[in-house]
């Protein structure tokens, strides 16, 4: 016979089980750096990112990750002899990590791009610069979210 | 549907950089979103988008679905000769937009 305390205990015990499978993947975090790791050494190989000559250009504070600016520039002359040849945007939170890639040339005068992103969740904004030289510079920007895009309109 | 905006100047001096905005109108459904009865709904934007000026390629980017809806891209390009700047706008399922800007040199 099942007294009214088992069944609540048994209860709960079966609704908090179901709660938890209902939540993310446990393992969500290390599989969003293991994909942004993956994404940055498919962009630049083997090559050192070093931080500096790039400038992120992201408002630290967003409510709403649906449209948020983002501005890129890279300190380079953009001569035949030295240009910046592609920037790509990151971010670390997203279901993918890709946001986009811009190839220039010598042609584009200043190396600038001005682009609007969806951000999932408060992280960081990655840009990486690719120079003529074959050099790669990147700067990161921690940014921090109030309204992600992606969860809240998961449902329409 | 394929209704785009490009802001370029009417004129420059040779050699001056010049602004590019270009903005389509295009959802960008990322792909990870979901209906009501839990169906995914398909991944459809604009994959690549591409500049040329005189026929030459100037600038080149790929988006993804971190792309914010109606994508707006912003660059530069130096002004070398009067002629027309085309852009051209591709995506999933067959979408196409193109535009043609004429720039005259002063």
């Amino acid at each position: 016979m099942t007294t009214r305390r088992q069944f609540l205990a048994l209860a709960c015990g079966t609704l908090a089980a179901s709660e938890l499978r209902a939540q993310l993947d446990p393992n969500i975090q290390a599989k969003r750096k293991a994909a942004l790791d993956a994404a940055i050494s498919k962009v630049v190989g083997d090559a050192p990112v070093r931080a500096g000559k790039v400038k992120l250009d992201v408002p630290p504070l967003i409510d709403n990750g649906n449209t948020v600016p983002i501005t890129v520039t890279v300190d380079s002359p953009m001569t035949a002899a030295s240009y910046v040849k592609a920037i790509h945007i990151f971010t670390e939170k997203n279901p993918q990590p890709y946001v986009i890639t811009a190839h220039l040339g010598p042609r584009a005068g200043r190396a600038t791009l001005s682009t609007r992103a969806r951000i999932a969740d408060t992280g960081r904004v990655i840009a990486i610069a690719q120079l003529s030289d074959g050099s790669y510079w990147s700067d990161t920007v921690s940014v921090i979210v109030t309204l992600s895009a992606c969860l809240e309109d998961g449902l329409i | 549907m394929a209704r785009v905006a490009v802001t370029v100047p009417a004129s420059a001096k040779r050699g001056e950089v010049i602004e590019i905005k270009t903005l389509a109108a295009h959802v960008m459904e990322t792909g990870f979103r979901r209906t009501q009865t839990g169906e995914l709904l398909p991944r459809d934007i604009i994959t690549d988008f591409v500049c040329t000026y005189n026929g030459v390629e100037v600038f080149r980017a790929e988006l993804h679905q971190a792309v914010a809806a109606n994508p707006l891209i912003a660059f530069t390009t130096v002004a070398t000769e009067s002629g027309t700047l085309e852009f051209k706008w591709t995506g999933d399922n067959g979408y196409v937009a193109t535009h043609k800007a004429e720039l005259k040199i002063v």
